[in-house]
């Protein structure tokens, strides 16, 4: 299972790239693999806003429906469009061609809370 | 949890298992999709060891069977295998099953694992307050391993280790053979849709069954398949699952099972509510429907006609096969029969939902 250094995590494992004041957020690889093959992917619309917490979109696999929290609360800027059509890139690239929205963040100060790969493998290894 | 002959060779080789109505069963190995259409294309490989069996036989076992199931067991030969229901005086169901006939006076029900104590319960009650005394009824369950071999390859495959020439052996007949030098009964039928066949051997045989299968099948393409993968493979032909389509609130001709219940042939246990329900005229209908928007239909999910709920959503997936939104929905009659355009409720969206025709695929 891969964990890239450069990416913060969640404990609902979404993972989070930053670049400066806007984020780009997806699922983890362990998210993809404990849902199995994703067959649905369902996005929010530029200029929606979310608190830190809020659903912001779902990723349904054949048997399960989750909900994708925002890790941190901002503006919707981007969404990958390509997703809904080839949700499967999910599990196949869920940190690059599986990225899932960009959000321009309210508070950088709320990326602190956020946990770095060597603590979210712990986390995934721990649960 | 219970575990069935297999859990250790399944925990082996990696598959993802879950809790699965009392039961540790695989949910998945390589992936549903790959699954689903290995069966589709190839051949795939299931442990149903979980399933029941019910051994009935005596003077009276036809009657009693006549009396306790929904189908007419008059048309069943030696050799022969129905699929029929257990009902309650109400009309609801206890279980759906599969009735094999060995002789006249000799009978085996496979019936589904979380129902296996409740129906045999059911049957003994209902042999106690009968008139039907010369029959045994024995729960062999435990002494059974199961594995169902099914998709277009799986002759081809069984060919090679068994002494029966499965070339005679009909769809829904069954024989007793050899696999693997194992006695077992070999049983054409299945729960995907596809020709393939069920074996039922001696529970100790079970894991050498499932080696062999699988070293015979692999080059034809047989992987091991989950329940997962059994579950959209049965959803896309419509086949009616005990919890979802058939429950004990559920009556068989609401459930399109009406070809499973026979009305003419006499004295059976919920035949007076079916018939008044009948007379009455059936409030609500299961029918089959494809999404025509983006989504997936789930259990649960309200169906919507003009603006008013009409129904729910009984089984939904997205069908491996056809990438589409599919579902079985019990609704009203009313909305049941034309062509009234239909509505899913999926979280906040109404998304259209087309009246089709089984099978899906």
């Amino acid at each position: 299972m891969d964990f890239p250094e450069e990416l913060k995590y969640t404990e609902e494992h979404e993972w989070v790239l930053v670049e400066e004041d806007v984020v780009t957020i997806g699922i983890t690889d362990f998210a993809q693999e404990q849902l199995g093959d994703v067959v649905f992917v369902e996005l929010p619309d530029v200029g929606d806003h979310f608190d830190t917490g809020k659903s912001f979109g779902v990723v349904e696999s054949v048997k399960a429906v989750s909900d994708v929290y925002a890790p941190v609360s901002g503006e919707i800027v981007e969404v990958n469009e390509d997703l809904p059509d080839e949700p499967e890139v999910l599990n196949n690239s869920p940190y690059e061609d599986g990225w899932m929205v960009k959000l321009k963040l309210t508070d950088t100060a709320e990326l602190n809370e956020l946990m770095d790969a060597a603590a979210y493998q712990e986390f995934v290894e721990k649960d | 949890m219970k575990k069935t002959p297999l859990n250790q060779l399944h925990r082996d080789s990696g598959a993802r298992m879950v809790e699965f109505g009392g039961w540790d069963m695989p949910v998945q190995y390589s992936g549903v999709i790959n699954e689903h259409l290995a069966v589709r294309n190839a051949a795939g490989l299931f442990d149903v060891s979980h399933m029941g069996e019910i051994e009935i036989s005596g003077a009276q076992a036809f009657d009693f069977l006549q009396y306790a199931t929904t189908n007419d067991v008059a048309r069943l030969v030696d050799g022969q295998v129905q699929y029929t229901a257990l009902c309650y005086e109400t009309g609801g169901v206890v279980d759906d099953l599969t009735l094999y006939r060995f002789s006249a006076e000799h009978y085996l029900l496979c019936v589904n694992a979380s129902n296996t104590d409740k129906d045999f319960a059911w049957l003994q009650k209902l042999h106690q307050e009968s008139s039907f005394s010369e029959l045994t009824l024995v729960n062999r369950s435990d002494e059974y391993a199961q594995l169902a071999l099914q998709g277009p390859q799986a002759e081809t495959i069984l060919t090679k280790l068994t002494d029966i020439d499965l070339s005679t052996l009909k769809y829904y007949h069954f024989l007793n053979g050899s696999v693997a030098d194992m006695k077992m009964i070999i049983s054409r039928t299945g729960y995907t849709g596809e020709d393939g066949f069920e074996l039922y051997c001696a529970a100790a045989d079970g894991p050498a069954l499932w080696q062999q299968l699988l070293k015979a099948g692999t080059a034809h393409g047989l992987i091991p398949i989950g329940l997962g993968a059994r579950d959209t493979l049965r959803l896309e032909k419509g086949y009616a699952l005990y919890g979802h389509e058939i429950t004990a609130e559920i009556m068989p001709l609401e459930a399109r099972l009406a070809w499973i219940t026979k009305l003419k042939k006499g004295p059976f246990v919920g035949r007076e509510a079916m018939l008044e329900a009948k007379e009455a005229g059936l409030s609500r209908q299961l029918i089959p429907v494809k999404l025509a928007g983006a989504g997936v239909p789930r259990e649960g999910y309200p169906v919507f006609c003009a603006g008013d709920e009409v129904g729910y959503v009984t089984s939904g997936t997205m069908s491996p096969s056809l990438k589409q939104g599919i579902a079985l929905a019990l609704v009203d009659s009313a909305v049941a029969a034309g062509d009234k355009q239909l509505e899913i409720a999926i979280r906040k969206r109404h998304v259209p939902a087309e009246r089709t025709s089984l099978p899906f695929v």
